[in-house]
């Protein structure tokens, strides 16, 4: 028997867990300390509207809302690496990379508190909404892809999936998909080990997840998700190559969900808190904070600066969201098509004529 | 002019919209060098290159995925679905993503996309290559569903739904793919995709149908009019949205409708439009509207299929019975 193929999947990983700088070859961003500040300050607003949206919710102002606590490197680290023209295809929790893309924090709110306006968000136009029917986002991508190969486009689609979402079709048909027509896209794997209740063991007994992207023929590596450094260098490197015509690539970024999968869920149902208590020592601000500071581009005045600003903010766009202007009736009419069929436009007056009533 | 089959003039709008909108894209299995199964894209990748007329894996959510991901980035994508019954994996980025993206995001992604698909029995074809489930979509909010029932109007028709700025599902009855020929200009002339077509006036019932029904529904007419019986014959031709007003102008003049639909009937299109006449047009009707369905039961391999199907016979059996009231 002779080998017809073999393969590997590297894991890259610039900032360890105590906040120091490992590699051979260093980035230039790992010593672009503005760079690095803003991020980290990012990290923080991200996490700091993160637990006021849990709130929100405990005291009955959001519905359910999917948490993002403890995947603020890899989140924003995606939307770091990604130029603005690029397409996003997230799932449900990556704000950090839409925040940096230019998604306000009160439109997520307004998304998770049931109204659609919050996906008719700021930031780039042709980025695709929230995706909750896991996975589908991948090939709406692969989609967007093509579309931009075709026109000679310079851009690419960064799609994310989850641990779970890694067992879907979608994902794997995009996979494919990335292979057959060599797009220029970008397939992610935010592993944080939970899909619900499911733990990443379930989901499959590969080695990796970033294996699957081996069955296409595509480059697949694993990244420390905690480590900002090391996601947004694997971005980079992996939208560098889709521009220039190479193809995609599958880049898995190991992480913990930290919170509930929702706030409808409750984790202590099926998850040791042991094993919580300790994948917090791993989690990204606290390595970049530690970094900063080893780096004396940080301290503790900046950091309740930092604190107080982000809560400002924060409640600025709790105010915003609040103080919303309530939805009209007709507006479950107006985007369904492009013009109203007939029978529509009545269903319309007739839905508007009780809203009347009801007000009157 | 030429004359044309039906199937022809679905390559004949793929081709003009091809020709004329450099967004146009047309994608699927098989559909490239082959020109498809049933060879609807026949040429097109010779003359168009195989970045208009892309051959993809053979994987059907794949299709629709990046079909939605086209659309929603400016393209107009034509994507194929080989047979209705290979739909299913297509129906999740249809229904959840298609149909919703305008509405989720008040306008600011659209999705001007075209699913076409084969359909219906008939054919002698394997499992799984014979069903009618216009229905399905039909019931979907955001989506329109077109079936055409001849070769002018699957020209038109495909015409307007590549151009439309919403996703269409355009069934093609497939039995009927070269039934006959007819002449039909390549002007790049749409028909719309909101209207009843009225096929034959007549005065003493009303016979609405669709697609490969059609020719039962069009015989039965001919035979009833030896009979003295004069029907009006209406493709319904847009499944959804539907246009009511067509039918219950022709049964004010007739008083008697009888739909007939090869698809199954338990919460079918003629369920619509029989709870449309009841609810809307009940003082015009002279007798209860009838249906000649498929039965309710799992579309049978070929052997029985015919039997399945409404013949000519059962739909004269139902217009006899509709006018024994008077």
């Amino acid at each position: 028997m002779t080998t017809v193929a073999s393969f590997n999947i590297d894991y890259l990983q610039y900032l360890t867990p105590n906040g120091e700088l490992v590699g051979d070859k260093k980035p230039s961003i790992a010593t672009d300390f503005e760079q690095l500040k803003s991020i980290y300050e990012l990290m923080v607003l991200t996490r700091t509207f993160d637990a006021k949206a849990v709130a929100l919710q405990r005291t009955g102002k959001l519905g359910t809302y999917a948490s993002c606590l403890g995947h603020e490197a890899v989140h924003i680290g995606i939307g770091s690496a990604m130029a603005e023209e690029d397409c996003f295809a997230p799932m449900y929790r990556e704000y950090g990379a839409q925040f940096y893309r230019g998604v306000k924090l009160s439109e997520v709110l307004l998304y998770w508190g049931g109204d659609e306006r919050g996906s008719d968000f700021s930031g780039p136009k042709h980025d695709f909404p929230w995706c909750v029917p896991i996975a589908t986002q991948c090939t709406h991508a692969a989609g967007a892809a093509l579309a931009y190969k075709l026109r000679g486009e310079k851009r690419a689609a960064v799609s994310v999936v989850g641990d779970g979402g890694s067992s879907k079709g979608d994902f794997l048909e995009a996979i494919n998909a990335a292979s057959a027509f060599k797009l220029p896209m970008v397939l992610m794997i935010v592993n944080n080990q939970w899909a619900i209740s499911v733990p990443r063991k379930k989901q499959s007994t590969g080695r990796t997840l970033a294996q699957k992207g081996l069955a296409g023929g595509l480059p697949s590596i694993q990244v420390d998700g905690n480590d900002y450094i090391a996601v947004y260098t694997a971005v980079k490197a992996a939208l560098k190559r889709a521009y220039e015509g190479k193809g995609a690539s599958v880049i898995e970024a190991i992480t913990y969900r930290l919170s509930d999968h929702t706030t409808a869920d409750d984790a202590s149902r099926y998850r040791p808190d042991d094993e919580v208590e300790n994948a917090r020592q791993f989690e990204p601000i606290k390595r970049m904070r530690k970094y900063l500071t080893s780096q004396g581009q940080w301290n503790e005045q900046l950091e309740n600066q930092l604190l107080n600003t982000c809560k400002v903010e924060v409640d600025a766009a709790v105010e915003e969201y609040l103080n919303v202007s309530k939805p009209k009736v007709g507006d479950m009419f107006d985007y369904m098509y492009d013009e109203l069929p007939h029978d529509l436009a009545e269903q319309k007056a007739y839905a508007e004529a009780m809203e009347e009533k009801s007000n009157g | 002019m030429a004359k044309v089959t039906m199937v022809e003039a679905v390559t004949m709008a793929l081709a003009h919209e091809l020709e004329h909108d450099k967004d146009v894209v047309v994608l699927g299995e098989d559909v490239g060098i082959n020109g498809g199964v049933f060879r609807a894209t026949n040429g097109l990748a010779q003359k168009f290159g195989e970045d208009r007329v892309i051959d993809t894996p053979l994987a059907e959510a794949m299709i629709a995925g990046m079909t939605v991901g086209m659309a929603t980035q400016g393209m107009k994508p034509v994507a194929e679905a080989q047979f209705m019954g290979f739909i299913f994996p297509m129906f999740e980025h249809i229904v959840c993503h298609a149909a919703r993206m305008r509405n989720r995001t008040r306008g600011r992604l659209t999705c001007p996309l075209v699913i076409r698909a084969p359909y219906g029995g008939g054919i002698h074809a394997p499992e799984h290559h014979s069903e009618s489930i216009e229905s399905m979509f039909a019931h979907t909010p955001g989506i329109k569903v077109v079936i055409p029932s001849s070769p002018s109007r699957a020209y038109g028709l495909l015409l307007a739904a590549i151009r439309s700025p919403d996703p269409v599902l355009f069934f093609e009855p497939k039995r009927i793919y070269h039934l006959n020929k007819e002449e039909v200009e390549d002007d790049g002339e749409e028909y719309p995709l909101d209207m009843c077509f009225v096929i034959r006036e007549g005065t003493d019932v009303t016979l609405v149908t669709w697609g490969a029904m059609m020719k039962e529904t069009l015989a039965a007419a001919d035979k009833l009019a030896e009979q003295g019986i004069s029907a009006e014959v209406i493709d319904v031709a847009s499944i959804s949205p539907l246009d009511m007003e067509t039918i219950h102008e022709s049964v004010a003049k007739t008083g008697r409708c009888v739909i007939i639909q090869e698809a199954a009937k338990h919460c079918s299109v003629s369920s619509e439009i029989a709870a449309n006449l009841a609810d809307q047009g009940i003082y015009d009707l002279l007798a209860p509207v009838k249906r000649v369905t498929g039965y309710d039961t799992i579309m049978p391999l070929f052997k029985m299929e015919m039997k399945y199907m409404p013949s000519v016979d059962r739909i004269l059996q139902k217009v006899n019975q509709v006018m024994e009231v008077s």
